[in-house]
């Protein structure tokens, strides 16, 4: 199970943000006085639309968790947050059959331990990958190609969730975080990375030296590595932060992750309290609309880089 | 006089030596443990288990070759109908998805200003996780409260039970994931659309080719490749649907009163947590790794084919 969630296989990212060839070729353009690709008109209209309909469903959710449950329905919709929110994210944060400050705990330990277990195993194997010679490294690194494409989780989840029976784990974290501190994806990003980023001559003079292969590793390797560390980071802990059918299969709505807990709240019969749902839901999306605000630049790099390798 | 296997070696050479040859197996040692425990033995001990008589607190098992399968083919209709239900909405989603994320693409590829503030808006319902979209999109699709239907009655119309159709409710759950998901698509098309070359674009022009022209026989075939890519990783995570429509289905597992809505995925985790047999749904399993290779390797056909006659 070393690909992390459904729906989400992430495409090779290799490195950090290139922005400046892009940009450069573009004012050529503009020189040259070439109109090929100024936007249109109807182009302008149409992306203003998709951002409004990307924003407006994240918007509505503030509005709502600003606001008392009985403004969530009827149409035209309530589009003008209220004075509730502050009230809103106590009452959420303090029902006791909610568990959210305990979900944001759990997944807070899960997530942190993931991302740190994945991005220091992918600098490892990348570097072995990208720069040192041994038998079978081929075979191998088809083996990581193979477990990126294979949907694992699915189809190793009856065995897993027997053994986490067997082990009397159910319940507890460590089930959770055991099955997801590698991932495919992260060594075959790092060793497209490490190809790039370090030369060859530096650790061949690095030897010659008497370093050790681990001293290369973190006095050169690491050091280098640290724009695509952040990146492989960002992705990992995103991805990790919502995750579902793992946890919801081993924990229960008692020590659940954030996702679990958002779950729980908003099926109970307890809580038909819609303002407190999306409360919920806002709380739980806050951790990575933060990374997003503060990374978005080096996130968006990422995805684009990774693909076109 | 010391004996010496390889003279001339100093001590510290020979563990040189033992480092360049051994060390690049610890680097990789982790990952392969790690794999190897978490997700090839699963996966190879899912076919074992799927072969048996096996349930949840039952010490026996017994050997029952093929019949966890034909059970889930032949006896088990909410099996068939998942197969049925994750195809539906996996092309209902895909194909307007992969289209529009296309077309903002090429939108953003255009000469804008501010351009990582545009992309960054079109990426930013990545953020929310499949919960949260669930919750919300619930709520838009709901029945009684729901916005679309009041927009429905507002503008005449009578509001629709969006989840007991079975054409509705897929419909309802592509929404959400073409909402999360298209965004994301459109920045690996515009990655690579930033790779084809300009002057294929000025040629183009020269001879008196449209945009539109420009757009299909330039831009698209120019982009297979990466077409290919997404479609793969698309039907990957289409074939294993689950949070979506569970959250549909306020969190339940069945998919709706006649399942109309049921994944396989659900039929899987169903047959796995509420009936804790371990045979049926380890075959379940495999049956959909089956489904997802098909269709995987049919889609991959069709991209080809449809690239090629450009």
């Amino acid at each position: 199970m070393s690909t992390a969630t459904a729906p989400s296989p992430l495409p090779p990212v290799p490195e950090a943000p290139e922005e400046q060839p892009a940009r450069k070729r573009r004012k050529r353009e503009v020189e040259s006085g070439e109109g090929l690709f100024a936007p249109s008109m109807l182009t302008r209209l149409g992306l203003i639309g998709v951002a409004l309909l990307s924003i407006f469903p994240l918007y509505w959710m503030i509005v709502i968790a600003s606001r008392i449950s009985s403004d969530a329905s009827g149409f035209p919709p309530a589009l003008i947050p209220g004075g509730n929110l502050g009230q809103n994210i106590q009452d959420a944060l303090t029902n006791p059959e909610a568990n959210l400050l305990l979900g944001l705990r759990n997944s807070l330990i899960i997530t942190g331990t993931v991302t740190f277990s994945v991005v220091l195993i992918s600098t490892l194997g990348g570097f072995a990958f990208a720069k040192l010679r041994f038998r079978g490294s081929k075979i191998l690194m088809a083996t990581v190609l193979f477990s990126m494409m294979v949907p694992l989780q699915q189809l190793g989840i009856v065995p897993l969730y027997m053994v986490m029976v067997e082990l009397e784990w159910l319940d507890t974290l460590q089930a959770v975080i055991l099955p997801f501190l590698v991932n495919g994806f992260g060594i075959f990003m790092m060793r497209q990375y490490v190809e790039q980023a370090v030369p060859d001559e530096i650790i061949e003079a690095a030897r010659i030296d008497g370093a050790s292969t681990i001293g290369i590793w973190w006095r050169i390797v690491l050091p280098a590595l640290r724009p695509a560390m952040v990146v492989l980071g960002l992705l990992t802990f995103m991805l990790n932060w919502n995750e579902f059918l793992w946890p919801f299969m081993v924990l229960s709505n008692e020590n659940p992750t954030i996702q679990i807990a958002i779950r729980q709240i908003s099926t109970a019969t307890w809580s038909a309290d819609l303002s407190m749902i999306f409360t919920g839901t806002l709380i739980s999306i806050i951790p990575i609309a933060i990374l997003f605000v503060v990374f978005g630049r080096q996130i968006v790099s990422g995805i684009m880089e990774g693909s076109t390798k | 006089m010391t004996t010496r296997t390889a003279p001339g070696l100093s001590w510290r050479q020979r563990l040189t030596r033992a480092d360049v040859k051994a060390t690049p197996y610890a680097l990789v040692a982790p990952y392969f443990i790690l794999f190897a425990v978490f997700g090839l033995f699963p996966m190879v001990y899912t076919l074992y288990a799927s072969m048996h008589a096996w349930k949840l607190g039952n010490p026996t098992r017994e050997f029952v070759g093929l019949d966890n399968y034909t059970f889930l083919l032949t006896q088990y209709d909410r099996f068939n109908w998942s197969v049925l239900n994750t195809l539906g909405m996996f092309v209902m989603a895909t194909i307007p998805q992969l289209v529009c994320a296309l077309m903002v693409a090429n939108a953003l590829n255009k000469r804008l200003r501010r351009p990582m503030m545009w992309r960054m808006l079109v990426l930013a319902p990545i953020v929310t996780s499949v919960v949260a979209v669930g919750v919300i999109f619930a709520r838009i699709w709901g029945e009684q409260y729901g916005m679309v239907n009041g927009f429905l009655e507002f503008i005449g119309l009578e509001g629709v039970n969006w989840q007991v159709g079975r054409l509705s409710s897929w419909f309802a759950i592509s929404s959400m994931v073409d909402w999360r998901w298209m965004g994301y698509n459109a920045l690996i098309y515009l990655a690579a659309m930033q790779t084809i070359p300009r002057n294929l674009y000025e040629a183009a022009t020269v001879d008196g080719a449209t945009a539109r022209q420009q757009f299909w026989k330039i831009t698209v075939p120019q982009l297979k490749p990466v077409i290919i890519f997404t479609v793969f990783v698309s039907s990957v995570g289409g074939m294993t649907l689950f949070v979506e429509p569970m959250m549909f289905g306020s969190g339940r597992l069945d998919g709706g009163a006649n399942g109309q809505f049921q994944t396989t995925a659900m039929v899987l985790v169903d047959i796995l947590r509420s009936h804790g047999n371990y045979g049926i749904s380890a075959a379940a399993g495999w049956l959909l790794f089956l489904v997802i290779a098909v269709v995987a390797i049919i889609n991959f056909l069709v991209v080809n084919r449809i690239q090629g006659n450009k």
